[in-house]
């Protein structure tokens, strides 16, 4: 405990302690302080001091007693371990979570799981194989033997096997500590240049440098002794070191002087002058001799590297007036380069490379203004064509078409209603007359392609253009039923149609079923047929008779059919079921029926099935009854992860067999789902199989991974454990 | 499912392919190759004739164009993967590779292949659940491009007749076209005169190499028509109702006038069948191994001739039988009655899957094309009508011909013939798999007695007629399929060959149950007994497993729990939920009301107006 907190804990006895002199024992007691049995001995202190300190020792050694917690149940504890066990393990074992749904999702295992390591032979050993065939390879090798050169080992020639062999192992360990001395040499000296380098006093290195003048100019003299024109040259370079030194840029701004003008330079006119002139000076001396013949480029390359050199600052007010921006010559410069070097790609044809082009160097205004002007002309040409479209398809005009093609459909739509009323009145006559008949047949056409009408966006006026539109219409459903002569006048039945009105009356349908059968050919054209009914056999002619007489009862067909539908209709519908007993709570007996209300009450309808596939379909019974040996034969169970069987459906629609499939898909597609090598032990998988290294490691990992096991009951627990 | 068109190795549809190989620029040797495309089918005639020109190169110029676009289209998915890695690309030598990464791929080819429906949402699904469809939909993208580049091998283009402007391609005789074709394709059209022994019936083999004829009066012939060597030539000595090959070429099928017999390759009786007696028609479905007879007793039996037992014996109840055809989509049988209806048959199913009326009159006769999508009927009320076989069972097109068709036929490539009398007459649609259009035939040819019988030949343009003169072999240029699977069908398979795709195909065989309309149901899940199951299984258990929990707030920490905040989001939760019940049946509820209101209001129309509600509307009912 530091000083600074005893003394606020003394700080706060003391208040405590006036207080508790100053404010009424309840009053505290209400504020919710802690009674401390010592505060209640406080008014027998005046009484006698002497035994309340013995009582005051006594307390406080029944206080500092602790009484032992009780031991925890035998079973509780063994709880405790178990649930502590349980989560170590479940935490080493969740390891293999990933693991484990890889392998159940992998489309293929291959067991056993380690993998020999294959045997890649060396390539000597493969090359010991080879021999020389052409004479070329034959003169090669000969004279790769001359010379000794490896023939079928291009690592290492016969010496220096022989040598790797021939090394003993005392010396090899001779070596080896001779290359440890020669390591640990090499870091001591490391290590001491290291320090050397780091010492900061100046003393030292002036010490040290002039120390290397002397040994310099020592070895100088020396050699002047020894050889004279050596030294001569010597002295040469070293001049010419120095003076390549004074003339570098190092110098320009780097003297005292320079650098406390540099400083004075922000404030003081004059010190930024002074500093400007020593500039120009150094400039006006550095600069290179200008030859004639020097070209703009290399100009505008010194000047950057002038620029470059000289600091921004030093430069900003002589640079503003001089010209423009230095930055911006540069990128100006940039830009020319770029324009020279797209030259070729503008060159070609292709419009995108010139897009590119165009947009790398937007920097110009011009180029900008012009990939302004094509970005319009761009969304121009696409409104056009979507305009085009729309004429061409009018599929997404139908929200814009305008109120007057609606109302002349609402007018198509009133007129045709009228028609077929009058339709309707002449039907019983049996005398169809034409135009009747012909909006008739419109109607339901029209009911049909009310949707197609209205996405047409040209106008239809008159009645003959309905008709040819609704000619288009029959051409494009490919219907043939057309009126073929003027005597024989069909009716058009829009039951043929699949959509059609299904609540039909049955003699309707019947007449219906009449028009679908009797119909007539568009054009009775043939080339060859005629003549033939000139030779017929006795066999023909009884046939045609027979022909004539079937065509004849054909109303007799229609009428069978029809009812056997109803029969079948009758016999797939399901049940009423009738609880009525009769002479329950009435009279009974011969010739009495129960009452219908009471038979109302007691029938049991039977929910009503699906509609029959039949239903609009007046020339068709389809059975409705379930192929129960096709469905042995199909998926009655749906496997795991489905919950839905079109879920499933869609999985199994695509056909497997090489029957359906190219032979490398069939293979694909039919992978065993796990493969066994003959003759070899599947061993259990091992941390090693799949990259674990160290256990320990990877229940770190894994700890990690999933703090979230650890509940926060579990974590109390582990507690207890530790402490226990 | 068995017949669903194998598209990963041979038969794409037709028009894809054309595009695709359109693609190609045109070099100096195509006109080589074209010719000697030619010699494998008969399809396009050279220049020599002034009114014939392959059809194709007409509509050249539009055709290139959709296919840049195309190109355009699917080189933008395949850009990100070019860019990629430009540098990995460099080779040693400093050469860069001028087409990076794998070939583009045609986009629209690519969705040919494409079979998970993905209009369909899913109901949210769980996280795993979406891996799993996630590696579902990408193999089923890795197999259906890996499927799109290998159309590049399927070489060959189908020829076409094209007359000049305002030539009539009809008008064009078999003489003209075997003129213009070369050598080997006109050897294709022959005539075989046999008088003498009835009306033939004819049948080729799946790979088209082989051509079975049966006589009324009980000639009966196998032979290789191409190189015209023949097999077998047997009299039966009664009469012969129908002939078909079996599986490969080495078993016929023959319904005589009592029972229904198998013979070998070299005409010696192999079996003799007496469950099926009276047969009138014969139908070989290849991939169950199913042979359906129709017989005069109104019977349609399917005898499994693998095994050699008889699968399922169903009693049509309309008298006797005697056109019948099968659908190559789903392995359905349809029949044609005299009651002018047509019914389709499943082994698996005792009554008709479907009935249809298509005719007043008597059927005569029936086809399906080979997509399944077009049921072609004739009847004797003269009609000839194309019905959709897609759900709507609606007529296309009719027709009435002068004299009523007896036979119909459709081609690989959806070429109609009819036989009517001793004249047939062929139509054809625009591209693979069209309706052909009745308009105007596409070929006519008089044959020297009436039809009786008639089968385009697989993988060439050859219409093979039986009649009561003998059998004549027409060329009809542009009807088969130009590109044959070997795998599959081989005509130019060995005798080994041959025996080893028996083995295959006999491996691969389908069960009879499976014949049903939608031949993709297998790949559906039960849902019935799905959810019998599961309603099975909460009884078991007494609680559904499945069930979502309701909701249990969790409390909060720091003390804002509450028990009555906890009751409180508890019922907040609930109460949105109820809500949104309630919100939905209203809808639904309004929804049908407006039904009903509207159905009232179209049968308020559809009555006669009265004034006004008279004291005595009570009374009626």
């Amino acid at each position: 405990m530091s000083v600074k907190m005893r003394r606020t804990v003394m700080e706060r006895e003391s208040i405590k302690s006036f207080w508790k002199q100053s404010v009424p024992l309840m009053e505290r007691t209400g504020s919710g302080e802690k009674l401390v049995l010592a505060d209640l001995l406080e008014p027998v202190k005046t009484s006698s001091s002497l035994s309340l300190a013995t009582v005051k020792k006594q307390l406080n050694r029944v206080k500092s007693k602790k009484t032992v917690e009780l031991p925890l149940h035998k079973e509780e504890i063994e709880r405790i371990h178990r649930e502590v066990a349980f989560n170590k393990t479940s935490q080493v074992l969740s390891k293999w979570d990933p693991i484990v749904l890889k392998n159940r999702q992998a489309k293929q295992l291959v067991f056993p799981l380690e993998k020999e390591q294959s045997a890649f032979a060396p390539i000597e050993h493969v090359l010991s194989g080879w021999t020389a065939r052409t004479p070329l390879e034959q003169e090669v090798f000969n004279l790769l033997h001359k010379n000794k050169q490896p023939v079928t080992d291009p690592l290492l020639t016969p010496m220096e096997k022989a040598s790797l062999k021939a090394m003993s192992l005392e010396e090899a360990k001779m070596r080896r500590a001779e290359l440890q001395r020669a390591r640990a040499l090499q870091s001591y000296y490391e290590a001491r240049a290291r320090r050397e380098k780091k010492i900061k006093s100046k003393r030292y290195h002036k010490i040290v440098k002039k120390e290397k003048a002397k040994r310099a100019l020592k070895a100088f003299e020396q050699l002047r002794k020894v050889n004279p024109a050596a030294a001569l040259e010597e002295l040469k370079k070293i001049e010419k070191a120095r003076m390549m030194e004074r003339m570098s840029l190092k110098h320009q701004n780097s003297g005292k002087w320079a650098k406390s003008k540099a400083i004075m330079a922000k404030y003081d006119l004059e010190a930024r002058q002074a500093m400007q002139e020593q500039l120009a000076k150094n400039k006006e001396l550095t600069q290179k001799l200008q030859v004639a013949s020097e070209s703009e480029e290399e100009e505008r390359g010194a000047e950057e590297t002038e620029e470059l050199l000289v600091p921004d600052v030093v430069n900003e007010v002589q640079m503003n007036p001089d010209g423009p921006n230095p930055w911006m010559l540069r990128s100006c410069t940039r830009d020319i380069k770029e324009a020279e070097a797209h030259e070729d790609p503008e060159e070609l044809p292709d419009p995108v490379a010139h897009e590119v082009s165009e947009s790398e160097g937007d920097e110009r205004p011009v180029a900008e203004e012009e990939i302004l002007l094509k970005e319009v002309e761009e969304r121009r040409s696409l409104r056009r064509r979507s305009e085009l479209s729309q004429d061409a398809e009018p599929v997404g005009s139908q929200e814009t078409k305008d109120s007057s093609s609606q109302e002349v459909l609402s007018e198509l739509r009133a007129l045709s209603q009228k028609f077929k009323k009058n339709h309707q009145s002449r039907k019983p006559k049996a005398s169809s007359v034409s135009t009747g008949h012909q909006v008739q047949r419109e109607e339901p056409a029209l009911e049909e392609e009310e949707p197609l009408l209205l996405q047409r966006s040209k106008r239809v006026q008159t009645v003959e253009e309905l008709e040819e539109l609704e000619k288009e219409e029959c051409s494009q459903n490919q219907e043939f039923l057309r009126p073929g002569l003027k005597g024989q006048q069909l009716e058009r039945n829009p039951n043929n149609l699949p959509n059609a009105p299904k609540e039909k009356k049955k003699k309707e349908q019947m007449i219906d079923l009449q028009n679908l059968l009797s119909t007539k050919s568009p054009s009775v054209k043939s080339l060859a047929v005629p003549t033939t009914l000139e030779e017929m056999d006795d066999e023909e002619e009884r046939d045609q008779k027979q022909m004539i007489k079937e065509a004849f009862a054909g109303d007799d067909v229609i009428r069978d059919f029809l009812k056997e539908k109803r029969e079948s209709m009758e016999a797939s519908k399901p049940k009423d079921v009738d609880l009525t007993l009769p002479g329950w709570g009435e009279w009974g007996g011969m010739g009495l029926k129960p009452s219908t209300k009471k038979r109302r009450r007691f029938l049991i309808k039977a929910p009503e099935g699906p509609p029959r596939k039949d239903k609009n379909l007046p020339n068709v019974i389809i059975n409705e009854k379930r192929n129960i040996h096709a469905a042995a034969h199909q998926v009655q169970v749906l496997p795991y992860p489905f919950t839905h069987h079109s879920q499933f459906e869609r999985t199994i629609q695509t056909p497997i067999g090489s029957t359906w499939n190219t032979q490398r898909a069939f293979q694909k597609l039919t992978t065993p789902k796990v493969v066994t090598k003959p003759g070899h032990i599947i061993k259990p998988i091992k941390p090693e199989d799949v990259g674990y290294r160290s256990s320990s490691r990877s229940d770190l990992s894994v700890m990690q991974r999933n703090p979230k096991r650890l509940s926060a009951s579990h974590k109390k627990q582990l507690k207890k454990n530790s402490v226990d | 499912m068995e017949t669903a068109p194998k598209l990963g190795r041979d038969v794409p549809p037709k028009k894809d392919k054309l595009q695709a190989k359109r693609k190609k620029p045109r070099r100096y040797w195509e006109e080589e190759t074209a010719q000697s495309a030619a010699g494998a089918s008969p399809g396009p005639p050279s220049n020599k004739k002034r009114n014939q020109e392959l059809r194709p190169q007409r509509p050249k110029n539009t055709h290139i164009l959709k296919k840049s676009r195309i190109s355009k289209k699917l080189q933008v998915p395949k850009k990100p993967r070019e860019r990629k890695n430009p540098e990995s690309q460099r080779s040693l030598s400093g050469a860069q590779d001028p087409f990076p990464g794998p070939a583009p791929v045609p986009v629209d080819v690519v969705q040919k292949f494409c079979r998970i429906d993905k209009s369909k949402k899913l109901p949210r699904c769980r996280s795993k659940t979406r891996n799993r469809l996630k590696v579902a939909e990408t193999e089923e993208e890795e197999t259906s491009v890996t499927a799109a580049r290998s159309e590049l091998l399927l070489a060959e283009e189908p020829g076409f007749l094209e007359g000049e402007d305002g030539e009539d391609t009809a008008k064009i005789l078999q003489a003209d076209i075997v003129e213009a074709v070369d050598i080997a394709s006109a050897a294709k059209h022959f005539d075989l005169n046999l008088r003498q022994f009835g009306p033939y019936r004819v049948n080729y083999s799946r790979t088209g190499r082989h051509l079975a004829f049966g006589g009324r009066r009980g000639h009966v012939a196998a032979l290789d028509w191409v190189t015209k060597k023949l097999m077998c030539e047997i009299n039966v000595m009664e009469a012969v109702r129908d002939i078909r090959f079996l599986h490969s070429e080495a078993l016929l099928a023959v319904a005589q006038n009592r029972w229904l017999y198998i013979y070998d390759n070299q005409g010696i009786e192999l079996h003799c069948i007496r469950r099926c007696d009276r047969v009138t028609r014969l139908e070989f479905l290849p991939f169950h191994f199913l042979l359906a007879t129709a017989s005069e007793t109104g019977f349609l039996t399917y005898l499994d001739v693998s095994v050699g037992k008889i699968v399922a014996a169903l009693n049509a109840r309309a008298g006797r039988l005697d056109v019948m055809t099968q659908n190559p989509y789903n392995a359905v049988i349809h029949l044609g009655h005299s009651n002018g209806t047509v019914s389709l048959w499943s082994p698996a199913v005792k009554e008709p899957l479907v009935k249809i009326l298509c005719h007043r009159g008597g059927v005569r006769a029936v086809a399906v094309d080979s997509t399944g999508t077009y049921m072609a009927t004739s009847g004797l009320d003269h009609q000839l009508k194309i019905f959709d076989l897609r759900g709507t069972y609606q007529p296309l097109r009719a027709r009435t011909l002068p004299q009523g068709a007896g036979h119909l036929a459709f081609s690989q490539r959806g070429l109609l013939a009819a036989g009517m009398g001793d004249v047939v007459n062929i139509w054809a649609g625009h591209g693979k798999a069209s309706l052909p259009s009745l308009e105007q035939p596409y070929l006519t040819h008089r044959l020297s007695g009436p039809v009786h019988g008639l089968q385009f030949c697989p993988f060439e343009d050859v219409l093979g007629l039986g009649h009561s003169g003998g059998i004549t072999s027409m060329l009809v240029p542009g009807s088969a399929e130009p590109n044959f699977d070997g795998l599959e069908s081989n005509p130019y398979r060995s005798r080994k060959q041959r025996q080893e795709w028996e083995v295959k195909a006999l491996l691969e065989k389908v069960p009879a149950e499976l014949i049903c309309l939608d031949p993709r149901a297998l790949a559906e899940v039960d849902v019935i007994s799905l959810e019998q199951k599961k309603k099975e299984r909460i009884e078991r258990l007494g609680y559904d497993p499945e069930a979502k929990t309701p909701f249990q707030p969790k409390p909060k920490q720091k003390g804002r729990s509450s028990t009555a905040s906890l009751v409180k989001r508890k019922r907040k939760v609930m109460d949105k939920e109820h809500r949104d019940k309630v919100r939905q049946s209203l809808e639904q509820q309004q929804q049908q009301q407006e039904q009903q209101q509207q159905q009232q209001h179209k049968q308020e129309k559809a009555k006669p107006m009265r004034a006004r509600p008279s004291a005595l509307d009570r009374f009626v009912r």
